[in-house]
């Protein structure tokens, strides 16, 4: 569907985009998740043919974006970061003008700015002017640009930044509805929004590729090395000894507990080790009672802190072969 | 391209700048009309015409500022440049747009002749050549202000930018009165000329090596051949400027009555040029 290979853009010294290369395949929702200033908008700008590469190449659906613009950017709908929208034109006439630059058949136009209206529910505001309109209804009137002529990629920057919560929630059902018959791809710097919608996750920071694997996977990938949390009765003294028996453990701080003569201990546990029953059995001997256990898996909100921050590092995890 | 033509005429039309711009034209032109013709009884439409061309100037800016700069300052370029449609068909629609606009008001133009007729004799013939070299005029004007809109995204840098390219269009005839007419002044005038294009290369290509490298050339060529034949650069810059005074093909027809072909062909020239700059210019811009 979608190949990018080498990209590559530049901004005088600053290096926007540093050798990106990933593949987007048909009917999946693809979220494009980095922090502020990563990127993901320059490469959604390339990949829809509004900015040129400094290097690298883009083919959608084998055509090459700079050589074919015009074959290329048919198969997609694009919806920016802000809505491309005239504000003096009325709902009706900016998706009428719309249909046409995306060279849909007069006889179609009329019938396909009705369905994509009725799809994300602009009838009633149809005849109002776009300047008249809220940031939410603004953001409806860009989506329904981006989804005319039914493209086969859709790609939506942001596309839920400024709305309320009931609209965002309209928003992603509408996502989900139209990645039956469409390829999305959707950028966001918010997790649990990637999370909820996306089946699978690209993350960049910096410019570049850090991971690309399917939502769960990346929470897999994270969800072994947990850590525990212990309060139990007891003097310290007397829970390090019982926890110098036991393996698996990376390391262990302790805590005065709330109640008297509880000890509050958080426990890191080694990849893919639940040493949960060795903790009780151990504690049980020693007649020391757990009074709670309670095991906190990370969240794709670690893997993303734990990637990007690595690239900071320099310690870069290229996973673009995965 | 069609799309994006009726778009920009419903846009000027919708948002007043159109309607104020071809009322300004039609009011200021009818007043120098009533005045010079009506009231002074002089049988020649284009002598009117000659008077208020200065006009052009301060009215075309108005209407080209918006073309480009507002697209980029609303991000509605993102629509146009990643839909389907050449770079070429948005900016020759936009183009078009703006010609039909101006165009309006001379067709009203075209009446006055007619007017003139109706009350004795008129110069139907010099007086719509005139109009027509008028429209053409406007046309180059337009162009030129298309593609100073497109380098910015400010719609005042635009208009001020144009006013002032279209200043020194007016003024070019007097500015080349006091280009020097001595082949040595012709020559440390084309000598300083080539290094501000050796430096504008140095800009573009951030190479010295080639700039310095041309401007060794040139200025070598240059002197050579003033050493050798100095009487070629005998008021060269004055002749050169004056065959490119687009104000003077419109004078010669308006105000003498002579119409030359060679003026056509420049006004296209130019206007194909300046329509050029734009598309590579906002082509330009998508790579840096």
């Amino acid at each position: 569907m979608i190949e990018v290979r080498d990209l590559t853009k530049s901004y005088g010294d600053h290096l926007a985009v540093d050798h990106l290369n990933f593949t987007i395949e048909k009917g999946r929702i693809y979220g494009f998740l980095g922090p502020n200033g990563a990127g993901k908008s320059t490469t959604m700008n390339i990949m829809t043919g509004y900015l040129g590469a400094t290097g690298g190449e883009v083919l959608i659906d084998g055509h090459d974006i700079l050589k074919e613009p015009e074959a290329a950017k048919k198969c997609i709908g694009y919806l920016p970061e802000l809505p491309p929208l005239y504000m003096e034109m009325t709902v009706e006439e900016y998706l009428l003008f719309a249909a046409e630059i995306k060279k849909i058949k007069k006889q179609e136009r009329i019938k396909q700015v009705n369905q994509v209206m009725s799809l994300v529910k602009l009838e009633d505001v149809r005849k109002r002017l776009i300047r008249n309109l809220s940031k939410g209804y603004r953001q409806r009137v860009g989506l329904a640009q981006a989804v005319l002529g039914y493209p086969e990629i859709i790609i939506l920057d942001e596309p839920t930044v400024g709305l309320d919560p009931q609209q965002i929630i309209e928003i992603r059902q509408l996502i989900r509805n139209l990645a039956k018959e469409h390829t999305i791809i959707l950028s966001s710097h918010i997790l649990a929004e990637i999370s909820e919608v996306c089946d699978y996750i690209l993350i960049i920071s910096k410019g570049k590729l850090v991971a690309s694997d399917t939502t769960k996977n990346l929470e897999a990938l994270m969800a072994g090395a947990g850590s525990l949390e212990l309060v139990v009765k007891g003097p310290k003294a007397q829970s390090e000894v019982i926890l110098s028996k036991i393996s698996g453990i990376q390391k262990a701080m302790y805590y005065h507990g709330e109640e008297p003569q509880t000890t509050r201990i958080t426990i890191e546990t080694e990849q893919n080790a639940d040493i949960r029953e060795n903790l009780f059995f151990a504690f049980a001997e020693e007649k020391c009672p757990i009074l709670s256990m309670q095991k906190t898996t990370s969240t794709l909100e670690d893997v993303f802190l734990e990637l990007t921050q690595q690239n900071e590092k320099e310690d870069v995890r290229d996973e673009s072969d995965l | 391209m069609k799309a994006i033509y009726k778009r920009e005429l419903q846009s000027y039309l919708q948002n007043m700048t159109g309607v104020v711009f071809i009322a300004f034209l039609c009011g200021f032109v009818g007043v120098y009309f009533m005045a010079l013709n009506l009231s002074y009884g002089y049988p020649y439409f284009s002598y009117t015409l000659t008077s208020v061309i200065f006009i052009l100037m301060i009215a075309i800016p108005l209407l080209t500022m918006r073309s480009f700069a507002e697209d980029r300052k609303n991000k509605t370029d993102q629509l146009l440049l990643t839909s389907p449609v050449s770079l070429t068909s948005v900016v020759m629609g936009k183009y078009f747009s703006m010609v039909t606009i101006f165009a309006i008001p001379v067709a009203v133009f075209c009446l006055y002749p007619l007017i003139i007729k109706a009350q004795g004799t008129a110069y139907l013939k010099a007086d719509y050549c005139s109009i027509l070299m008028f429209f053409l005029l406007g046309c180059v004007y337009i162009a030129i202000g298309m593609f100073l809109s497109a380098l910015t995204e400010s719609q005042i840098i635009a208009v001020i930018s144009t006013f002032g390219v279209l200043l020194v269009v007016y003024l070019w005839d007097g500015l080349s009165s006091f280009m020097p007419t001595a082949a040595g002044g012709n020559v440390a005038a084309l000598g300083i000329l080539w290094s501000v294009i050796a430096l504008a290369v140095y800009q573009v290509m951030k190479n010295w090596i080639v700039s310095a490298v041309m401007e060794i050339l040139g200025v070598a060529a240059l002197v050579i051949t003033y050493l050798v034949k100095s009487s070629l650069f005998e008021s060269l810059l004055p002749d050169v400027m004056g065959k490119l005074s687009l104000i003077a093909v419109f004078s010669d027809v308006a105000g003498n009555q002579i119409f030359d072909a060679s003026g056509i062909v420049l006004y296209v020239t130019v206007i194909g040029l300046f329509i050029f700059l734009t598309i590579q210019s906002i082509q330009k811009r998508r790579w840096s």
